[in-house]
């Protein structure tokens, strides 16, 4: 104890301490936060149950009647793909208040997900959740990769690893994402995402462009430390600070004086 | 120091006695400042550890060589590594994730190899070469008075023998000659700089009553299929058959852009628009990028280069970033098929600023 009392005064020390700190914080938040309840209620695949659901989880902002209340937007003609891909990948129920809904848990089980999708569809006319086969990724990899480079990359990136939107906005990375969901999100445009409709990306350009980003799923990266694959922002910050960090030591000790 | 030689460097102060430090500035009253501030020379020379102890620079000699042996090794292992590991394998390397392993010990063995060399010479010429500070003085660039006089003496006697003062008429040809030479070499260069543009960078490739088609698959858009809040990206019919299709396609890229006509504040964004549709050049008026990243909700387009940002309700007025026109807007309607047309072309020169626009 006495030869640790005797480094407290060295500079690595509040360092080593505000460490420890937000460690102990942090296994301690994991350990004892609030686990979400699971909503408990009758799963029958149908609109009433669907509509139950719907009353008890989403009816505070979306209004009774879905039809949009002060906080959240009215429901009608979002369609069931809408709900499928917001309740799908946890962005819906929205765990608080911002400028985006970001993916999250999943708070319903498939079969709740599908009532709920199924009552929604009521609302009004929407994009209907896709037929598997559009959304297999079994496509033209080639042409997918032209689509997405006129349609897509300028927000998600060249790479798919997604990017900055205006005022705290993103588009998110869409790597490993399932191709339901990427579809959904064409079809829909959920948060600042424009509408990719049928007529603007017909099913089968939509599934080629699902197989271009499965192939960016699989494809390996020789040289590694992709940097987030960001392109020049992250690349040109590591050789600025790593590269020229290293430069600078070296002419440091070039110029010094050996002993 | 001056051409006329080495003065003595540690005598140059005009006021004798009243050497000034830096700090000081002027000095009060004087009523001047030092013409020269005193040389401060070079600091004493230190000796090093290896010039004084014979054991210090046997030390020295083995890391130099242990540098020089590490290197060596390195090399080996890149031409071992080079047949040995198959280019497919990849291995997750910490630090660097999941990584094609030749590559990985291919690229660190060569720079560890290189390195090594580098670390060791400058080592050994930090240790054991002599380190003793040298200073050379610049010598006096003046040639000697009895040499500029022969200079000036063949000059005017080759002038003289070569009769150029006495038959104008050869001074004024060869004159005539060698001037009328530059002009083929100014000409070749002026030549080589390529036709002016003339109209190329106020003009795109849109023309009244082309349609408007998808970028690639060069399909022609219906206008019922542009809902609210959908985007399309388009280009001008037959423009792959244009002599330079990339020239074309970077002047002429348009966004098509579904909005709710009520929220259209500016009276001629509605009039050129078709319905809820309007389109806009693509072409940021900033260095020219494609401003393709459309936020339905807010109705922005943004910028990837530098974050310009464009309000489509206000006819893409530019509301942040480094822009400073707004997006030129194509005036649209539909043909007798309903497919959506250009009403004219651009009224305006696309993109970023050029010396004639201004």
């Amino acid at each position: 104890m006495k030869a640790l009392g005797s480094h407290r005064r060295h500079p690595a020390a509040i360092v080593v301490l505000l460490l420890l700190g937000l460690v102990a914080t942090g296994g301690l938040y994991s350990l004892l936060a609030p686990r979400p309840a699971q909503a408990a209620v009758a799963t029958a695949d149908d609109v009433t149950s669907g509509r139950t659901l719907f009353l008890a989880n989403c009816a505070t902002c979306h209004g009774v009647n879905g039809l949009g209340g002060k906080i959240g937007p009215s429901l009608a003609g979002v369609g069931a793909a809408a709900v499928d891909f917001q309740v799908g990948t946890g962005r819906m129920p929205l765990a608080q208040p911002g400028v985006q809904a970001s993916s999250n848990q999943v708070m319903f089980t498939d079969q709740e997900i599908a009532s709920l999708a199924a009552y929604v569809a009521t609302l009004g006319p929407g994009p209907a959740i896709p037929d598997s086969q559009d959304t297999a990724g079994n496509g033209d990899v080639a042409k997918g990769n032209e689509l997405f480079k006129e349609n897509c990359a300028m927000c998600h990136n060249f790479a798919g690893s997604g990017g900055a939107l205006t005022q705290g906005k993103y588009a998110p990375s869409l790597g490993n994402v399932s191709g339901q969901y990427i579809y959904e999100a064409m079809a829909t445009g959920p948060e600042s995402m424009p509408v990719f409709n049928g007529q603007s990306l017909s099913p089968a350009d939509k599934n080629d462009i699902i197989s271009y980003l499965h192939y960016l799923d699989k494809n390996q990266n020789p040289g590694g430390l992709n940097l987030g694959n960001l392109g020049p922002v992250s690349e040109g910050m590591f050789v600025w600070v790593v590269g020229l960090g290293l430069m600078i030591g070296a002419a440091v000790w070039l110029g010094s004086k050996a002993a | 120091m001056s051409e006329h030689g080495t003065e003595s460097a540690g005598e140059g102060v005009s006021q004798p006695g009243t050497t000034a430090r830096l700090d000081q500035g002027d000095i009060e009253g004087s009523g001047g400042i030092l013409e020269r501030f005193t040389n401060p020379g070079l600091p004493p020379h230190v000796p090093r550890s290896a010039d004084l102890d014979e054991k210090a620079a046997h030390r020295a000699e083995r890391q130099v060589a242990a540098l020089f042996g590490i290197s060596m090794v390195a090399t080996v292992i890149f031409l071992v590594a080079y047949f040995a590991i198959d280019q497919k394998t990849y291995e997750s390397i910490p630090g660097i994730g999941q990584a094609s392993l030749s590559n990985v010990v291919l690229g660190v063995s060569l720079g560890v190899s290189l390195l090594c060399i580098g670390l060791g010479a400058v080592h050994w010429a930090r240790t054991l070469m002599p380190d003793t500070e040298v200073a050379e003085d610049r010598h006096p660039q003046r040639s000697s008075d009895q040499a500029r006089r022969d200079a000036v003496e063949t000059a005017t006697s080759g002038r003289a023998a070569s009769q150029i003062g006495r038959r104008p008429m050869i001074k004024f040809t060869l004159g005539g000659a060698l001037g009328l030479f530059a002009l083929p070499l100014v000409l070749q260069l002026a030549g080589s700089l390529g036709p002016l543009p003339e109209a190329g960078l106020s003009t795109t490739f849109w023309r009244k009553g082309m349609r408007l088609v998808r970028d690639p698959e060069m399909t022609p858009i219906k206008a019922s299929d542009v809902t609210l809040g959908s985007v399309f990206h388009v280009i001008p019919e037959g423009i792959d058959t244009s002599a330079h299709v990339l020239e074309e396609k970077a002047k002429a890229a348009v966004i098509l852009i579904g909005i709710d006509a009520a929220l259209i504040q500016v009276p001629k964004e509605r009039a050129w628009g078709y319905g809820s549709m309007v389109a806009y050049s693509k072409i940021c008026t900033h260095v020219g990028c494609p401003v393709g990243l459309y936020e339905h909700r807010t109705h922005h387009l943004l910028c990837p280069c530098h974050q310009s940002t464009f309000d489509v309700t206000q006819n893409c007025a530019v509301i942040f970033g480094p822009a400073h026109r707004p997006l030129p807007q194509l005036p649209i309607t539909v043909d007798a098929q309903g497919y959506l047309v250009a009403e004219s072309g651009f009224h305006e020169p696309v993109g970023p600023s050029f010396w004639e626009r201004g």
